[in-house]
């Protein structure tokens, strides 16, 4: 479908002004924006590019993104491969999305060399005329927070950018910055919130110490900043939050409880706390700003223009209708929404006066002996207890029951093995008054860490 | 300690970690009989587990415990 030439990204990022003190920074440079939209970046003719669908693999984000502002508008399909993509995944990708040309920073280029694809460098092509930007350009999102192939997901810029009618920080004073990959859904937020509403962006880098990179982002004064509930753990437990002071703070991308929020209010005093529902499928449905763990329940089955997004509750999961959904998967990978238009984000709702409360993610019900366990509401009273940084509740395998729930605890660094000993009966005592007897972990244990995937998320086996 | 004692010993902290109470325990005694449930005895078959390095219904056989005696045996045997 044709679109406007004003609609492509390059465009919007322009129209947004470019102001000179707009920039774009990484690990390793800083650029003005307009220097930097100026800059050709592929080593050939961007007209090659008309009507293709492009694989774009690249190491930089920075690089990433000088990609997408030259190939949106041109090429009829995008797909954002982010820093985790798993090589092996490449030729089922390529199929499913009818991939004819990858465009990489060359990290990694030998990996795609049996691909039989145009493969193009970043480089520069010089003396090339602005080339007219005239195509709907398809986005493709890889999904997150599972451990199979990803699915890609299609979106499109406007999309994308419909959570942007919020009109929040609009302002060339801005600078956003995120600890996810932009190339993820919740990083690429952040990153059309920066070029699209007039800002700036700090980038984070894959492998780059978090202490490092709130350094780097503080000294870019980063004002507005975004990160899963597990990013931010991450944050608080390097101890260098005091290395950033921004006006606001978000959370999205997993359940934020109210001990992640009660933290992050207490590292950052003057900043706005906001938590948002998104997911790669759904876009951005609401954000809370209340302070509190979940959502008002008058969210739900508000219908008309006025709604940015319908909600609906059906056998207790999430449904979410709205312009900022993606439109389907590629390849025969399920069905994103329904008829009705509604994405089930397989997210279970419970309603407690008046509130909407995360209660997990449908396939990752533990089941003790029939009665079911979502590990997140053990979890969020777990993680709300004095000397605990974060928590992760699983399933273990019992002859008895089916399952049982097993906790791993990350302690505080002035908890020791000893103090743990003797802190358990106080944390299952807390658990057995907030939590009935099957849903009590049965063994806790304390662990070092806890892994945090690429995408930002505590990583979780489904059984 | 001997594994008898160690299994003894557990079936007591569990009782008292899920506010049960206990049956006086004999090998003739129906474990359902005991005061522990279901739940309890997962958790205590768990814990077990951890301390013993031993699950006797691992491989699956089928097989499940009757009575205290029946059980603690199962242990022995498979702590042997």
């Amino acid at each position: 479908m044709p679109q406007p030439d004003s609609a492509s990204l390059r465009h919007l990022t322009a129209a947004a002004g470019l102001a000179p003190g707009r920039f774009i920074a990484d690990s390793r440079v800083r650029l003005g924006l307009a220097d930097f939209l100026s800059d050709g970046t592929i080593a050939l003719p961007l007209e090659r590019f008309r009507g293709r669908s492009v694989l774009i693999l690249c190491d930089r984000q920075l690089a990433f993104v000088r990609v997408l502002l030259q190939l949106d508008g041109i090429a009829a399909r995008l797909v954002l491969c982010p820093s985790d993509f798993d090589f092996a995944h490449l030729p089922a990708v390529t199929a499913e999305a009818e991939i004819d040309a990858i465009v990489t920073d060359s990290a990694d280029v030998t990996a795609c060399m049996g691909s039989g694809m145009p493969i193009t460098v970043c480089g520069h092509y010089p003396g090339e005329p602005e080339p007219a930007r005239g195509t709907a350009t398809e986005w493709i999102l890889f999904t997150s927070g599972t451990s199979d192939r990803p699915k890609l997901v299609a979106h499109t810029l406007a999309s994308l950018t419909g959570p942007l009618e919020d009109g929040l920080a609009q302002a060339s004073d801005v600078v956003w910055s995120t600890f996810y990959d932009v190339r993820r859904y919740g990083g690429m937020q952040i990153l059309l919130r920066g070029l699209v509403g007039g800002g700036s962006m700090v980038l984070s880098q894959a492998d780059e110490p978090v202490a490092d990179f709130l350094g780097r982002a503080g000294a870019c004064g980063v004002t507005h900043i975004s990160g899963t509930p597990s990013h931010w753990r991450r944050a608080l437990m390097s101890a260098a939050t005091d290395r950033i002071s921004p006006r606001y703070v978000r959370l999205s991308g997993e359940v934020a409880d109210q001990a992640i929020l009660d933290n992050l209010a207490a590292a950052f005093p003057a900043a706005a706390i906001s938590h948002a529902f998104a997911s790669t499928e759904a876009g951005v449905a609401f954000d809370v700003g209340d302070g509190l763990a979940g959502f008002p329940a008058w969210l739900i089955d508000q219908a008309g223009a006025k709604a940015k997004a319908e909600l609906r509750l059906e056998n207790g999961s999430l449904r979410i209708r709205s312009g900022r959904t993606a439109s389907r998967y590629l390849g025969n990978r399920g069905v994103l929404r329904g008829p009705d238009g509604f994405v089930d984000t397989g997210d279970m709702i419970e309603v407690h006066a008046g509130r909407c409360h995360f209660a997990g993610r449908r396939e990752g019900v533990i089941n003790v002996g029939g009665q079911k366990v979502h590990p997140e509401e053990v979890e969020a009273v777990i993680n709300r207890l004095p000397g605990v940084r974060m928590s992760r509740v699983r399933g273990r395998p019992s002859p008895i029951t089916g399952s049982l729930v097993v906790a791993d605890i990350v302690m505080e660094s002035s908890v020791g093995a000893d103090s743990f000993k003797a802190m358990k009966a106080g944390i299952l005592d807390a658990c057995r008054a907030a939590l009935p007897a099957h849903k009590v972990p049965a063994i806790l244990q304390a662990v070092a860490s806890l892994d945090i995937a690429a995408s930002g998320k505590l990583v979780r086996r489904h059984a | 300690m001997t594994v008898r004692a160690t299994v003894l010993g557990v079936i007591g902290e569990v009782a008292e970690q899920h506010d049960k109470h206990l049956a006086p325990l004999s090998d003739n005694l129906a474990l359902l009989d005991s005061g522990l449930d279901s739940l309890c005895i997962a958790v205590l078959v768990a814990m077990l587990d951890d301390r013993l390095g031993v699950d006797p219904f691992a491989n699956d056989n089928g097989a499940l415990p009757v009575t205290v005696g029946d059980f603690i045996t199962l242990y022995e045997n498979a702590a042997a």
